[in-house]
């Protein structure tokens, strides 16, 4: 009876602290690093020991990799699944889009952008994912969700944001600009950087021309890059990364860029001073997506939902320096990050925000040719150009011949 | 035991050549005269004619860029090979030293040199002079390819030079040439292999440059290489028309060094 007792109390102690333990456990988490705990309610541990290798192909300086004291995120996914991650990286979302296309090589995970996710899914590339198997899908804002690129959200998962704005200095500029249109103002000739990019630098021209930033028919395009083409006297410089050393260093009054490398510039040159125009922005969503020919889609989703985790986001958004679509992990965030308007716009900002989508192969065709057209474009005209180029072509043609005539003749002797 | 000049040690580059020269040589053909359909067409070639001018624009900043290249090279390569050889090394160094920093890098620094705020205004500034806009324009351009170039002129220069006798110099001055008739008679001639070289080598890659004039040209001054560029890396990502931009562009430059080739054919004659 005593060691029936003793016994039942033992149980119930047990069963007692079970029960208390139980509800901590699943919302408990697995230390893998000093600041990295994932949450324990995932099988993380399934293809230990399989000798699984998983392709990751990446932007480059895209996550956060461990220098610099930041946190090795691949190599913490490594230690807590056995998986073995080969990272690759790419520059261009066409570069990564032509490696696929060829066939060349064999990805588990990509990371293109909207408007490329878009044509990747039309073109039947990538796989539906399955959410089940990734359940921090629920940490993405539902403002994030089922964006244009993905309606149904299928394929995608949020990886990082930024949006497009007004860089300007503050001490060359009379009054702050507020919307894109302040680009045309001829006050500013040869004091503004524009895009040297085509989608981005035409939907600032479909902004001001309050046009959508995805045409869909090629006069709509005509009628935009004409906007450019009035543009152009006044711009400086059509440039990308070069904006940096230019903002910086007081070359220009106002550029357009990203939001997050923006955060970098103000830090160089407190001078520098952002704004969301009132037209609204662009909004770019970089997605992790598995290709339709990947081999391991469960382990790829695997990483796709680490990547989703908490503390993995942090030391992401941290490192990179853009915006984080995960609530949860802004509120964890370094405060300056966290409190920055320019990395989290308020509501009104974030309501004005389109996306790209993929264009049509007749439209992108003509804004690519359009494009070039107005870069090329002279106000004087350069048609005497290709005439000067033509006769010294001819010329020199003939001039060839004489001199092998001249040298068959003189061979004759 | 395999002779010097057996015909066999050259295989290895001749197979080389054939998978990385020739057959994509045939590749970019291919692609230049069909649609992404592989069907053949010729409509790839014909849209071309749309960017005339930015073709025009290459050649001709390629060709001042070349010319001023060659100025400027001629007086050195020569001043070179009249050196004592130890000096010629030392001189040579100092020559190609610019060329072991990354070409990207040395590209970005002159960005930094010609801009508004840059030291180079910054000195003019203390003559009273400028500030004057120098950066995004097309002399930007063609000094960004002169200063990379350069040395490809040089050494081909100073090369054929260091074959030429001084005493003929001398000779054809004792006989009451004029420096200027020396020039023109005695020591252009001789070095017209060098000339045609250094042509082909500064002109070639200073017509398909693309990071040149993106950096220093502020994107307006678009030349092909940076069409090209945008049909295989840009958003249009179009193979073919980009094939066949490459294709009239290669076309162009052979015109140009068959004018310098037959030059040097007619030297060849001239010496045997």
């Amino acid at each position: 009876m005593k060691l029936l007792k003793r016994l039942s109390v033992l149980a119930l102690t047990a069963a007692l602290t079970l029960s208390m333990a139980a509800p901590a456990m699943a919302a408990g988490s697995i230390e893998v690093t000093e600041d990295v705990s994932v949450s324990d309610d995932y099988d993380w541990t399934r293809f230990k020991g399989q000798n699984m290798t998983l392709n990751v192909y990446n932007w480059g300086e895209y996550i956060s990799n461990g220098s610099d004291d930041s946190e090795d995120v691949v190599s913490d996914f490594e230690k807590l699944t056995g998986i073995k991650v080969n990272y690759t990286t790419f520059d261009s979302n066409e570069s990564m889009y032509a490696k696929l296309k060829s066939g060349a090589a064999n990805y588990d995970v990509i990371v293109p952008s909207d408007y490329m996710a878009a044509k990747m899914i039309a073109e039947g590339m990538l796989m539906p994912l399955n959410y089940d198997n990734i359940p921090n899908f629920q940490n993405i804002d539902e403002v994030y969700r089922n964006a244009d690129y993905d309606p149904e959200n299928a394929y995608t998962v949020p990886y990082m944001l930024c949006t497009t704005g007004i860089i300007y200095n503050t001490t060359m500029v009379d009054k702050a600009p507020t919307s894109w249109a302040d680009l045309w103002d001829p006050q500013y000739a040869g004091n503004i950087l524009m895009f040297n990019n085509s989608r981005d630098a035409y939907a600032i021209a479909a902004f001001k021309a309050g046009k959508s930033i995805n045409p869909d028919s090629t006069e709509e395009v005509d009628e935009v890059v004409e906007e450019l083409k009035a543009q152009k006297p006044l711009v400086q410089a059509y440039v990308m990364d070069e904006i940096f050393d230019k903002m910086i260093g007081g070359e220009a009054a106002i550029g357009v860029y990203y939001s997050g490398d923006a955060i970098t510039m103000i830090d160089d040159n407190p001078d520098l001073a952002w704004v969301f125009p009132e037209e609204g922005s662009v909004l770019s969503v970089d997605s992790m997506c598995i290709p339709a020919t990947s081999e391991h889609k469960e382990a790829a989703e695997m990483f796709i939902n680490f990547m989703c985790e908490p503390d993995i986001g942090k030391a992401n958004a941290e490192y990179i320096g853009y915006t984080t679509p995960m609530e949860s992990v802004r509120e964890i965030l370094d405060e300056d990050l966290a409190d920055s308007e320019i990395a989290f716009p308020p509501e009104e900002v974030e309501a004005k925000e389109k996306v790209f989508t993929a264009l049509s192969d007749e439209v992108n065709n003509e804004l690519d040719v359009k494009w070039s057209e107005m870069k090329s474009y002279n106000e004087g005209g350069s048609g005497y150009l290709f005439l000067l180029l033509l006769t010294a072509m001819v010329a020199l043609a003939c001039f060839n011949i004489w001199r092998k005539v001249r040298r068959r003749s003189r061979n004759m002797y | 035991m395999m002779k010097i000049y057996d015909k066999k040690l050259a295989y290895p580059y001749f197979v080389w050549m054939t998978l990385f020269t020739v057959v994509p040589l045939f590749i970019v053909g291919y692609y230049a005269l069909t649609d992404s359909e592989g069907h053949f067409t010729l409509d790839n070639l014909v849209s071309i004619s749309g960017y005339s001018s930015v073709f025009a624009r290459s050649l001709l900043l390629a060709l001042i860029a070349t010319v001023i290249c060659l100025v400027i090279a001629f007086p050195v390569g020569y001043f070179l090979s009249r050196l004592r050889v130890n000096k010629q090394h030392i001189m040579l160094m100092l020559v190609m030293l610019p060329m072991w920093m990354n070409f990207l890098l040395r590209t970005y620094a002159w960005m930094g040199l010609l801009s508004v705020n840059g030291p180079v205004n910054a000195v003019l500034g203390l003559f009273g002079l400028g500030p004057y806009t120098m950066l995004n324009t097309s002399g930007a351009v063609v000094l960004g390819m002169v200063y990379n170039y350069v040395p490809y002129m040089i050494l081909p220069l100073y090369t054929s030079m260091t074959k030429i006798d001084q005493s003929l110099v001398e000779a054809a001055q004792d006989l009451g040439a004029s420096t200027t008739k020396t020039l023109v008679r005695v020591l252009i001639p001789m070095s017209v292999p060098g000339i045609s070289t250094g042509i082909t080598m500064v002109f070639v890659p200073a017509v398909s440059t693309f990071v040149i004039s993106r950096m220093l040209g502020g994107g307006s001054n678009l030349l092909i290489g940076d069409l090209i560029e945008m049909q295989f890396l840009g958003n249009s990502y179009n193979l073919n028309v980009g094939s066949a931009m490459s294709l009239v562009l290669m076309i162009i430059v052979l015109l140009c060094m068959s004018f310098t080739s037959s030059f040097d054919e007619d030297e060849m004659e001239g010496v045997s």
